[in-house]
């Protein structure tokens, strides 16, 4: 009986978890609402949640939202396509030969915290103030995860793998496809995720500062025309559009990592 | 004879100069090397590529000047300051969120979501919240900061040894002295993670916003200099200022002994 009730019972108190969280996510916009209706907040600083709700249409039907989404989306595809290939040569090329591991492995750490997205008036110059400002920003920034995640999937094989390529006489090109990098894929993904991620803020970001592309240049040009309902409303949706990025990548490295 | 060979072993196994410190000259030397060459090669616009002794001498400049210095200190002020308000909000927010499974499972799905946004995005609203100021590149500094530092403190108080409350709690501690004595000592390395990590995060809010919206800072400097297409002075600044961001990080790594634990 207990061992049965026990998940149940869990379960139960993830759901009341779950409940409360939401039900204080939605009393906290209803108090807004009323604390501006009543007329403690100024609402020309914050609009009213109701307002907000209403300019979503308005997004779609005069900003041309979905367009601009796919536009930020066609830059989050280039720049992780660039990362994905570029990254993944790097760290096989890195974990291959060792000496050039040793020698590098801590300037890519170290290129990992620096703070890269500043570099941004520099590749203005370079490229100039377009796309691929923005697609070179996401790349940079999503670069290191994805080398060192490579590094260290292709490094963390299991020996006993490596030794049945040996047995069966496999060329290191034949060991590489069919033993090392199958192993290594779960935690390449890890760095592939990651790198998604960074390339996704730093897209975004940089439409903003630079008020070119999509979403981002959205946010700033509905700001400059002081529409605040848009502006919270074009905020709201590009958190909606990272957080269900981020579910899927989850979901993604989930379906591809084995149960232990 | 033997001795020789002996001294002979010696000076093969330990060279002077190792190859790992060897390639990684030869490196450096080849992309300044190749750098110079795409600075006289006119291959791309003048200045894109600035020759390096224009950057050498831009930064000799910058390093001389008491302006640069000045607003050195305002983003330091302004980093210092978010992190300050940003981190130990977090840190308040890990801990009760880490003691507390029933709020965690309530709110940190939030937090979790909440925390790989695009933060710039929100400095619209910081501005019409705080003015054109410092003060809003300090508001979104702490909104890039408290986000990692509330994660890893509720993640970190999670991990704590079973064993060391239960002894805190048979000693009678009371909440304040289990915070101090066992919560507070026992998460050490994954608050001075969280704080790298909030000061990383901080550091790029500040710095974005001010290049965004700003009369003072780095971060003013660097889009100024983009404006005037000073390119040396944008170079130097932007090595100047990753030397300091990977230093400071490196140091709190260090001071925290987080180096310690990859070892172990």
């Amino acid at each position: 009986m207990t061992t049965a009730d026990t998940p149940l019972v869990a379960s139960d108190r993830d759901s009341v978890a779950r409940l409360v969280g939401f039900g204080t996510f939605v009393a906290s916009l209803l108090v807004t609402e009323a604390v501006i209706r009543i007329g403690w907040l100024n609402r020309f600083i914050v609009p009213p949640p109701s307002e907000i709700v209403a300019s979503f249409g308005r997004l779609f039907t005069e900003e041309h939202i979905a367009y601009r989404f796919f536009f930020t989306a066609g830059e989050c595809l280039i720049a992780g396509i660039m990362v994905t290939i570029c990254g993944i040569a790097i760290g096989v090329l890195m974990q291959r030969y060792k000496l050039l591991q040793r020698s590098c492995e801590t300037w890519v750490a170290a290129f990992a915290s620096a703070p890269l997205v500043l570099t941004y008036p520099l590749f203005m110059v370079i490229f100039g103030r377009n796309a691929w400002t923005i697609i070179m920003m996401g790349f940079l920034s999503a670069l290191p995860p994805v080398i060192l995640k490579t590094i260290e999937g292709i490094s963390g094989t299991r020996k006993v793998l490596v030794n049945v390529g040996r047995s069966f006489n496999l060329t290191a090109t034949q060991q590489f496809w069919k033993i090392l990098f199958p192993a290594a894929l779960p935690t390449i993904f890890v760095g592939i995720r990651l790198g998604l991620i960074f390339a996704l803020i730093n897209v975004v970001g940089t439409e903003f500062l630079i008020n070119f592309g999509g979403l981002g240049q959205l946010i700033n040009d509905l700001a400059e025309r002081y529409d605040l309902a848009g502006t919270y409303a074009a905020i709201c949706f590009v958190i909606l559009v990272s957080v269900l990025f981020f579910m899927a990548l989850e979901k993604a490295e989930r379906w591809l990592r084995p149960v232990d | 004879m033997a001795e020789t060979g002996r001294l002979r072993q010696t000076a093969v196994a330990s060279p002077a100069i190792n190859p790992v410190t060897l390639l990684r000259i030869a490196i450096i030397l080849a992309v300044l090397a190749a750098w110079e060459f795409l600075a006289h090669s006119g291959w791309l616009y003048r200045d894109v590529v600035p020759s390096l002794l224009s950057i050498g001498r831009a930064m000799a400049a910058l390093l001389t000047d008491r302006n640069y210095y000045f607003n050195l200190g305002v983003t330091a002020a302004e980093i210092g300051a978010a992190l300050a308000i940003g981190g130990s909000a977090g840190l308040v927010v890990g801990l009760v969120l880490g003691a507390n499974r029933f709020l965690a499972r309530a709110f940190e799905p939030y937090l979790y979501y909440l925390g790989p946004t695009p933060k710039i995005i929100f400095f619209p609203i910081m501005i019409m919240w705080f003015g054109v100021g410092p003060e809003s590149k300090v508001a979104l500094g702490t909104l890039s900061c408290f986000f990692p530092v509330a994660l890893n403190v509720a993640a970190g108080m999670r991990q704590i040894d079973k064993v060391l409350v239960r002894v805190g709690r048979s000693f009678r501690a009371s909440t304040w002295q289990m915070v101090q004595k066992i919560y507070l000592p026992a998460m050490r390395h994954p608050i001075i993670n969280g704080v790298r990590l909030g000061f990383g995060f901080a550091l790029i809010g500040t710095l974005l916003a001010e290049t965004k919206l700003s009369n003072k800072g780095i971060g003013f400097l660097i889009i100024q200099t983009y404006s005037i297409f000073d390119m040396p002075a944008m170079y130097a600044m932007l090595i100047v200022l990753f030397v300091l961001a990977i230093g400071a990080n490196a140091l709190i790594g260090k001071l925290g002994g987080l180096d310690s634990i990859k070892r172990n």
